[in-house]
This record gives C-alpha cells, structure tokens and sequence, in this order.
C-alpha cells in the first residue's frame, strides 16, 4: 500500500508551498475584481464543492478510509443550516450548528463502524448505503406534517427560500461577492489547516495508521480513536460545504445525499489525485466545469461520460492527474539531466534520503 | 405508468379483520420481503463470496435484465421465455465486463468497487441516451387468489417461488456438480486449485456471468411489478448491498440468513408504519450486526457456501 501514497504530507511545508498558498489568496482576494457575477457564482461553488472533496481526500489518502457516503454529512450540513437559520435567523449560529451536528452524527456513526472493526469496503459500502437511505427518508417527507419547528421539509422539492449568511456586526446578509470570499477563504483555511495538520504528531499517527494499523498498535496507539476522530473531522468539513452550499444557492434539496453526488465526489478525489490535498481541488474544479459544459447538451449524457471518467482513471490512471502529472516530470527532469560522471545513482544522491520523492505537487 | 420504485406487497383484508388475520397478513409480507431480498442479492452475493468483488453496478444489471425482459415481451414472446431471454443477456454481459474490466482488477478490492461505480453511471448514461428516461411496463393477468382471509396476489407468489428456486438451483450447482466444485475449490484457495489444474481465471468469468444473470433474471421477475426506468437499480441496491455484506462470505447461507432478517425487519415495520421506516430499522440493524459481527452473519463459519 505505501507505493500508492508517494507524495507524503508528513513532513512541514516548504518555503516554496507558503509562496504558492500566499500567491493563491492574493489572487483570488483580487478575483472579483476583474471577473463578472457568473463567474464569481460558478467559483464559488467549485470552492464549496473543494470542501467536500477535501474531507474526502483527507479521509482516503491520508487515513486509509475510504467514505463514500461524505454527502450524508454534507447534506446534514445543508439541512441543519436551513432549518436553524430559517426557524431562529442566527445564521452565523447556524453555520457552527451545520458543522457540529453532522461531526456527532460522523461519532455515532463512525463508532459503530470503526470500534467494530468492519473491514474497509464493507465501510465504503456502508457509508454509501446511509447516503441512499437518507435521501430515501428526505424525499418521504413531502407531507405537511413532517415540520421541524416551523420549517417544513417538503420531501423532494427540498427546502426554498434558505436565508444567506449574516456576520455578527453586519447590517446585511453576504452579498455575490461576500459569498465568494467566503466560499474561498473556508477552502483555503481548509487546505492550510489539512496540511498543517498532518504535520503534528496527530497526523503522523493518522499516516502512519494508513501505511500500517496493526504496526502503530503495537507501538500503543489506540489506532481506533484516531481513525475516528479523522471521521468526525471530516464529517465537519463536509458539512460546513453543505452548509456553504446552502447559502450559495439559497436551497436545499435531497439530491444533495444522492448516489449521483457521492459519485461526484469520489470522481473529483481520484481525478485530481487521492495522494495530495491539492489534487482534489484541482479535480473538483475539472469535473464541474466539464459538468457544466455537457449539462447543456442533453440528458443521461452528464452521466455517461462522469462513469467513463470514473472507469478510465481507475483503470490507467489509477494515481490521478496531479501525481501522475508530477511523476511525469520528474521522469522527463531525470532524463534531460546529464548522467553523473562515474559511478550513476548510488552515492551521489544518498546523501539527501528521500528528497527526490518531495518534489511535484504541493502535498 | 408505475414509477420504478420497490414493490410493496399488496394485501387487501377483508372485514371482522381479527388477531389470527394480521399474523397471517404479517407472516405473509415477512415472507414476501424475505424472497425480495433473495431476490435482489443473490447475483451479488454470488460474485462478492467466490471473487471477493463487490459489483457496485449490480442494480444496473438488474435495470437491464427488466429492459430485455419488457422488449422480449414486446416482441411476443411469453413471459417465461422473457425471464429466459433475460438471464442469458445479461450473463452474456456480465461476462464481457468480466473481461474487459474486472480482469484486470483482481485482488484490488477497492479499485473493483470503483470501477464498478463507474460502470453503473455509464450504464445509466447509456441506456438514459439511447432509450429516454421515461419507464416503461408489461401488464400481467395472473390475478388473485383467496387462502383463507387473505385475498394473494399470485405473481407476489409466483416471485417468491422462482427466489427461493434461485437459491435452490444455486445450491444444487455448487453442490453438485463438477464445476460447482471447481468453484468452491477456487472460492476455497485459488493458489491449490490453479496447482490441481483449474483456470481461476475461467472459474471467476463463468460465476462473474452467473452472477449477473440472477441479476438480470430478477430484474426481469421484478418487471411485471415495478416497470423500469433507467434509475431502477437504485430503488433496490441498499438493500441488496446491506443484505450481502451483513451475509458475509458464504453466499448462500449468508444471504439467506441475512434475507430472513432483513425481510422479517422490513416486512413487519413497513406494514406497521412505511417502506422508508422498514428499510431505516432495516439499516439500523445492519450496523448493529455489524458492529458486533464485523464479518457477517457468516463470518465465523470457515466452509460452507
């Protein structure tokens, strides 16, 4: 299993990954400037889509679970803002409730899951199958006595009318643009956070559980509770997208639990690349536009092709675009440069261990 | 037009409806929901004990046995003759995905599923594209028939009998004959049985194909109940996915453990309450069982099938 992960997080950020994070957030702090309404809107849920794959990524690559059923939380998330904010209109309060309430339904679930040690697809199928029921269940409520306080769910027409985000000294909700900054700053925050994280020694443990659970036991970790906690971290970040989603669009609706979503995210994950927390946000970013652009085109064909994708990458592109991208480099760097005189590979780079597996992708 | 959704066995009651008339009602959707349930996870259950691959397109093997079965019918053929026409396409199909996909993913459980995901939105895109998403049906006149109180439908129980004969012909099979022993031979260790002279790889193409034509038989079966439209599968494969890994590795035994359950579950909550609220108690459970069985129902027992 390690050979899949070759770009390893655990180790801190260079300085040319803070240049890169700074110069991202310069430009997109200055995005809005010269891009009109449409496209801001489009970013944005690209952004807020990247949350989702991240908490995903985070989870597979960097953990070794692998979730197919992130939009439970992500539609958690969605669900719980529009019904907290709808009913009591403290939205600000509402965003923290749709990121905790599905990190507790991530504990619940997840201990179930993990503390009884069922095996890894039977998790991912697991996972996948909560999603369905809960869109299932979702779509049942079209009745007008399924009423959340005075919310109603309105099964499959989802819930309208979910009020945008207003900041505590803010006489206004967010504006085109305030959605914008918003959606990216939780992306970029996310990502930073991601990263550092699997810097400390939590994270080293989490790798380490990825590259060997029953080795890290042995060293006395109750590898367990730390699986779970991933779970419930992740659960959050999903369902602070879901959230996000809900005040982009001012909706929610079960297809935020569909099959046809989970699918998207898992697509996104293995299209940018599973092994680097840049990866996903590139792939996210592809997928949606590619989405978008055939959307137009007619109906079942969105789907046809997003399968194809799914096929080809794990068949021939098992690693994904980044690192694949980055592996190609590194092959075409090594064979422009010269050969070292004398004896070639052995002495000359075994002074540095591990260096030349560093370079490519931003981890 | 029906809406492709999962079947709910209908019952009508007569009046003076007493104790003895509900448990007859009840045993009577149980066993309903229990055959269902074979029904729907057979084919998976077959190819996830013997390949240890879980076919995530599974509901769309179903979806596509259901279209071979309403175009068969279509074109004149009796109903038996559909079911047939069915099985064999679908098998036919499910070899050369066999072939051309899962192939090359032996021993990558996770790629497998992947993969497989995939296939299913392409068959979904496929069939979307090519044959609209409206549904479509067949009608049947096998009417009702009268045991004691309860007013049957007989195709409900023409359905259970071709499930339970499903789980029958499989076991006798494997049993059996000369290949079912090849097969569990491989399902038992593929290293010694290449070494005795068997192709596993031939082993895996054959029940790969098998698999999908119980798929492609029920979806067929299920027809004459639920219409189909592209989106079909997704109506049964929770289900089937929970009932199969709650089985564990056995397939037979373990489907037909994890069916009596699960049906039973499902069958006395959706006639208290709702299907929604059956198929919730239904997953709810699964977690539990899982939880304190982690490999399944059959996960303890070492042979068997």
């Amino acid at each position: 299993m390690a050979q899949e992960f070759a770009f390893d997080a655990a180790v801190p950020p260079r300085t040319g990954w803070w240049l890169f994070v700074g110069a991202a957030s310069a430009g997109l702090a200055l995005m809005p400037m010269f891009t009109d309404i449409s496209v801001q809107l489009s970013l944005s849920l690209i952004f807020i889509l990247s949350l989702l794959a991240l908490s995903m990524s985070f989870l597979w690559g960097y953990v070794g679970i692998l979730s197919f059923g992130q939009t439970v939380f992500y539609g958690l998330g969605g669900y719980c803002y529009a019904i907290f904010a709808l009913n009591f209109g403290f939205t600000g309060w509402a965003l923290l409730v749709a990121i905790m309430l599905p990190a507790v339904f991530g504990l619940l679930l997840g201990y179930f899951m993990i503390y009884g040690r069922i095996s890894d697809i039977y998790l991912s199928v697991i996972t996948l199958v909560v999603t369905l029921i809960f869109e299932k269940a979702i779509r049942s409520t079209s009745g007008p006595e399924y009423v959340i306080g005075s919310v109603r769910l309105n099964g499959q027409n989802g819930i309208p009318g979910v009020p945008g985000l207003q900041l505590p000294g803010m006489s206004e909700t967010l504006s085109i643009e305030g959605v914008f900054y918003l959606a990216a700053a939780a992306m970029v925050l996310v990502y930073v956070g991601l990263r550092l994280l699997l810097t400390t020694a939590f994270g080293r443990i989490l790798v380490g559980i990825r590259e060997n659970e029953g080795r890290m036991q042995l060293l006395g970790y109750d590898s367990r509770r730390y699986k779970l906690a991933a779970f419930v971290l992740s659960g959050g970040i999903a369902g602070l997208s879901g959230a996000l989603y809900g005040i982009w669009g001012n909706f929610i609706a079960p297809e935020m639990f569909n099959l046809n979503q989970a699918a998207q995210v898992v697509i996104w994950v293995i299209v940018g690349g599973r092994s680097t927390l840049i990866g996903p946000i590139v792939g996210t970013g592809a997928i949606q536009s590619l989405t978008v652009w055939l959307g137009a085109s007619g109906v079942g064909q969105v789907t046809l092709v997003l399968g194809f994708v799914l096929m080809i990458f794990v068949l021939a592109f098992r690693e994904g675009l980044l690192p694949t991208l980055g592996a190609a480099g590194r092959a075409l760097r090594d064979r422009l440069r010269p050969p070292p005189a004398g004896s070639g590979s052995g002495s000359g780079s075994g002074a540095e261990p591990g260096k030349a597996d560093q370079g490519g992708g931003h981890g | 037009m029906r809406l492709a959704g999962a079947p709910v066995a209908r019952v009508r009651i007569r009046r003076n409806e007493d104790l003895d008339q509900q448990i007859a009602t009840g045993a009577y959707l149980v066993l309903f929901s229990v055959a269902l349930l074979v029904l729907i996870s057979l084919g998976l259950a077959v190819v996830f004990g013997l390949m240890k691959v879980i076919n995530l397109a599974h509901g769309e093997f179903i979806m596509l046995g259901a279209y071979a079965c309403v175009f068969s019918v279509r074109a004149g053929l009796p109903l038996w003759a559909a079911f047939v026409v069915a099985a064999l396409a679908v098998g036919v199909f499910g070899i050369l995905v066999e072939r051309l996909i899962i192939r090359h993913l032996y021993g990558r459980l996770v790629d497998t599923l992947l993969a497989t995901w995939g296939l299913s939105l392409f068959i979904v895109g496929a069939v979307t594209t090519l044959l609209g998403p409206q549904g479509h049906g067949i009608s049947t006149d096998f009417g009702n028939v009268t045991v004691g109180a309860l007013n049957l439908s007989v195709y409900n129980l023409i359905l259970s009998a071709i499930a339970l004969g499903m789980l029958a012909v499989t076991w006798v099979l494997a049993r059996f004959t000369r290949f079912g022993l090849l097969v569990r031979g491989t399902m038992q260790n593929a290293q010694v049985a290449s070494t005795l002279g068997v192709n596993p790889g031939r082993v895996y193409m054959i029940t790969f194909g098998f698999g999908s034509a119980l798929a492609g038989l029920a979806g067929a079966v299920l027809v004459p109940l639920t219409g189909v439209s592209p989106t079909l599968g997704l109506a049964f494969v929770a289900k089937a996915f929970i009932t199969v890994i709650t089985g564990g590795h056995l397939p037979l035994i373990g489907t037909a453990a994890a069916s009596a359950l699960f049906g039973t579950i499902d069958g006395v909550l959706s006639y208290a309450y709702s299907s929604v609220v059956g198929e919730v108690g239904l997953l709810i459970v699964a977690v539990i069982v899982l939880r304190l069985l982690p490999s399944g129902i059959t996960g303890k027992l070492r042979s068997g099938l």
